[in-house]
């Protein structure tokens, strides 16, 4: 079979189309340039009736909202999960790395949780800060300006809090707190843990005439149909489209690899249609990787070519390596001043939290060396499957007996509904050269095309750091005079650290520098080695921060975008 | 009354007075802009095609005979017995949904199949009937040795009809208050748009908790909402 290939050269060909390829796609198709975006997922607009969960009730469904087909319940929006059909990936001794990808346009931006939090100046600098892992190329000054555009044009609810390391922004205002998060901050208050109103990228005011306003459904994991939630589609490449730039969507397209010419420059990339399981190829000037943090590192290594034995871009022999997810745990408390709400109001809010702590602690005084925040959740929300299963478990707490039958299940059911807080700590690990992913040669997925191989190990400063979550988190209820749920995980179970990746925040396989030798792209996200393939997800981070990964993969997307512009200008690449 | 109109009712009966759709009127389209997609289709809740052959599939097979499922029957409505004005489980249609579901967990069918067994065998044995064929006194006899499982063991360490009566239990309520009647029953008010403007005062009293002035003075002003946000070089908003 011969690959099929096409005549048209684009100006750039962007592989992925979430947070940091929707980025990619919007600014380089607004500055005129010809973009070919690659996706292996089918087409998806939330405003489509057919695809649509937003709204639907649990019993829409035979199942109920059971999470039977999509891992987090069956109105989740991401085709995809930890698990995809015929793509398997593969793990080292000792390791259970969990991969999440979502296979549609606009990728997991899709479901997200919307948290868009700017890292701060120390986040840049960790090594210059405690001596561990390495130091960004570049700082925060670097970084300010875009973060401020992009809360401008992206949206996020917010406040301004002057926190030296939870920088200010644009923020539109946040929602009030419910009843559950105003028992948070009490708790919180109690033990000096500082408690802010979230920061979500969720339009709680208009910000344009082309998107809607929240309409407080609380279903952002479901994708918004009006827009008031940050998708990459319905944000990014959608209006891209409209305000005239050149953007062909080739979707259902699986990317194999970058092809490269004799001087070893990209000169595209070669994708299998899932449509005809047909290999062809793509012709760009300029490629850019935003499949993900892992996908680009494996479509970087298996672009083996004459030029680039050891993969596309791996002179150094970094790529995949550094890879980190952030740390999490969590915990639940039953707290009785919560029992017995009024279901007198809608109390669905937007969906995530509308208060949220940053991290407080002096890392100099405790035995990990960075910090985490914590998660709320909690409210009488709608019921889906799984609801009532241990309808009056909570009798146990007062002494009366669990279980039983009869009309009382009903009063049981309402008075402890709405009770419960929850909370997810998470946090950052620090990076090392040895949890990695690596090409599996003796696997290939069902395209034919070599799979992952992960390695990842927690050290005693994820430990730790988790043992500080879950100490904290008992602390937290019982200053709200409730209960823990469930046995607090001790050593044996690393403290209920979450198996790396289970975050869905992974970064770092492709990390940025100036040294070529200790770096794999520049800090514009520009391979060293090839000149005219840049990566724009998460993969040149340096180090995660306590802080959730997007707002950043979007800003450097924005900023590697601007200076592909100027280097295409100039004939640079 | 159609959608936008009836989102407009929905958020104005919801909100403060202060809270009018002055801005959205002045730029003409805010209501438009939120308004849902209809969608008539339910038989797709948002499923892809290869989610809905899998659906259909499992909606073609049959788990229990007649007999297993008016045994489930009559067992969910002991367990949550109906109400006016909101029904049970039968309104609920939760014979018809645990018996999907143990089509979609097949793990859960020993448990289910050879619990049913057990009742009619336990039934059979005292009272010479099968279970859906006994009085209610008789029912609730065999079912009170069965309905209190150790809170201190795991449950699966625990004698399979008390695993099973547990299972039905769960499946019953959670069938029951995922459904119409059952959300009406719980009274739950959410799932439609709606402006979230904070917890009414008398929940709070309630509760014993108040909204700190300070924080509040930082949220969203909801006659606010339909206008474009601007700022000032600072971050601050103006409009």
């Amino acid at each position: 079979m011969q690959i099929k290939e096409s005549s048209e050269e684009y100006d750039v060909i962007i592989v992925g189309s979430g947070a940091g390829g929707g980025m990619a796609t919007n600014r380089l198709a607004e500055a005129g340039l010809n973009v070919a975006v690659v996706e292996a997922g089918p087409y998806f607009d939330p405003a489509d009736p057919v695809t649509m969960t937003q709204l639907k009730w649990p019993y829409e469904s035979p199942r109920r909202g059971a999470n039977t087909d999509r891992v987090f319940g069956e109105w989740d929006m991401a085709y995809g999960g930890w698990e995809v059909d015929g793509e398997p990936y593969t793990q080292g001794e000792d390791t259970d790395f969990w991969w999440y990808r979502s296979r549609m346009l606009g990728g997991r931006t899709n479901h997200w949780g919307r948290i868009s939090l700017r890292f701060g100046p120390k986040d840049f600098k960790g090594k210059t800060r405690d001596g561990h892992g390495e130091d960004w190329p570049i700082g925060y000054d670097d970084v300010k300006p875009y973060y401020d555009k992009l809360d401008k044009m992206v949206g996020v609810f917010g406040t301004n809090e002057g926190l030296e390391n939870d920088p200010d922004g644009f923020f539109l205002p946040p929602p009030k707190p419910r009843l559950h998060e105003l028992f948070y901050i009490n708790g919180a208050k109690k033990s000096n843990i500082p408690v802010i109103p979230g920061r979500l990228s969720m339009l709680t005011k208009k910000i344009n005439n082309e998107r809607g306003v929240c309409f407080y459904c609380g279903q952002c994991s479901r994708s918004c149909s009006v827009y008031a939630d940050f998708s990459s589609g319905s944000c990014l490449i959608f209006p891209a489209q409209k305000s005239g730039g050149q953007v062909k969507i080739f979707v259902n397209s699986m990317v194999r690899e970058v092809t490269t010419n004799t001087e070893g420059k990209a000169t595209g990339v070669s994708y299998i249609s899932k449509d005809d399981r047909k290999e062809y190829k793509l012709k760009g000037k300029v490629v850019i990787l935003a499949a993900s943090a892992c996908s680009s590192a494996r479509i970087l290594l298996n672009s083996k070519s004459k030029q680039h034995p050891n993969g596309l871009g791996n002179s150094s022999d970094l790529v995949g390596k550094y890879l980190h997810d952030s740390t999490g745990a969590s915990a639940a408390g039953f707290i009785p001043g919560l029992m017995n709400r009024k279901m007198s109001y809608n109390e669905d809010g937007v969906g995530g939290m509308h208060v949220y702590s940053p991290w407080w602690g002096d890392n100099s005084k405790l035995n990990f060396p960075r910090g985490y925040h914590i998660e709320v959740w909690g409210g009488a929300g709608m019921p889906s499957y799984g609801f009532g299963f241990d309808a009056n478990g909570f009798n146990k707490f007062f002494g009366t007996k669990v279980g039983g039958y009869g009309d009382t299940l009903r009063d049981d059911v309402k008075k402890y509904y709405g009770s419960v807080i929850g909370f997810g700590g998470r946090g950052e690990g620090i990076a090392v050269k040895e949890n990695r992913c690596e090409i599996d040669p003796t696997k290939v997925d069902e395209f034919g095309i070599p799979v992952l191989k992960f390695h990842y190990q927690w050290s005693d400063f994820e430990r730790n750091q988790a043992k500080h979550m879950q100490d904290t988190f008992e602390e937290l209820i019982h200053n709200m005079g409730g209960e823990p749920l469930g046995d607090k995980p001790g050593k044996d179970k690393d403290y209920g650290l979450l198996e790396p990746g289970k975050i869905i925040h992974e970064v770092g396989t492709t990390r940025m520098g100036d040294d070529p030798k200790t770096s794999v792209t520049n800090k514009f996200n520009q391979l060293h080695d090839v000149d005219n393939v840049f990566i724009v997800d998460a993969g040149p981070f340096v180090s995660q921060a306590d802080k959730n990964c997007t707002w950043t993969i979007m800003a450097l997307s924005w900023r590697a975008s601007d200076y592909i512009i100027e280097q295409l200008k100039s004939q640079n690449i | 009354m159609d959608r936008r109109k009836s989102i407009q009712t929905i958020i104005l009966g919801a909100g403060a007075s202060a809270l009018a759709f002055h801005s959205c009127k002045n730029e003409g389209d805010a209501a438009v802009n939120n308004e849902i997609p209809a969608v008539e289709d339910t038989k797709y809740f948002g499923r892809t095609p290869k989610e809905l052959e899998r659906l259909e599939k499992l909606r073609a097979e049959t788990l229990f005979n007649d007999h297993e499922m008016e045994t489930i029957s009559i067992l969910s409505t002991v367990i949550l017995p109906p109400k006016e004005p909101h029904g049970g489980p039968i309104e609920a249609d939760v014979p018809e949904f645990i018996e999907f579901m143990g089509k979609d967990i097949p793990e859960l069918q020993t448990t289910l199949l050879g619990g049913l067994m057990w009742l009619d065998h336990k039934s059979n044995t005292e009272f010479g009937k099968e279970f859906k064929s006994a009085t209610l006194e008789q029912q609730k006899s065999i079912l009170d040795t069965i309905c209190y499982h150790d809170i201190e063991l795991p449950l699966d360490e625990q004698a399979l009809e008390i695993q099973f009566f547990h299972l039905m239990r769960g499946l019953t309520l959670t069938g029951y208050y995922t459904s119409k009647v059952g959300i009406e029953d719980l009274g739950y008010k959410g799932n439609q748009p709606n402006v979230w403007d904070g917890v009414p005062q008398d929940v709070l009293d309630q509760h014993g908790v108040a909204y700190d002035p300070e924080w509040i003075a930082k949220c969203i002003d909801q006659s606010t909402r339909g206008t474009i946000a601007t700022w000032d070089e600072k971050g601050n908003l103006l409009t």
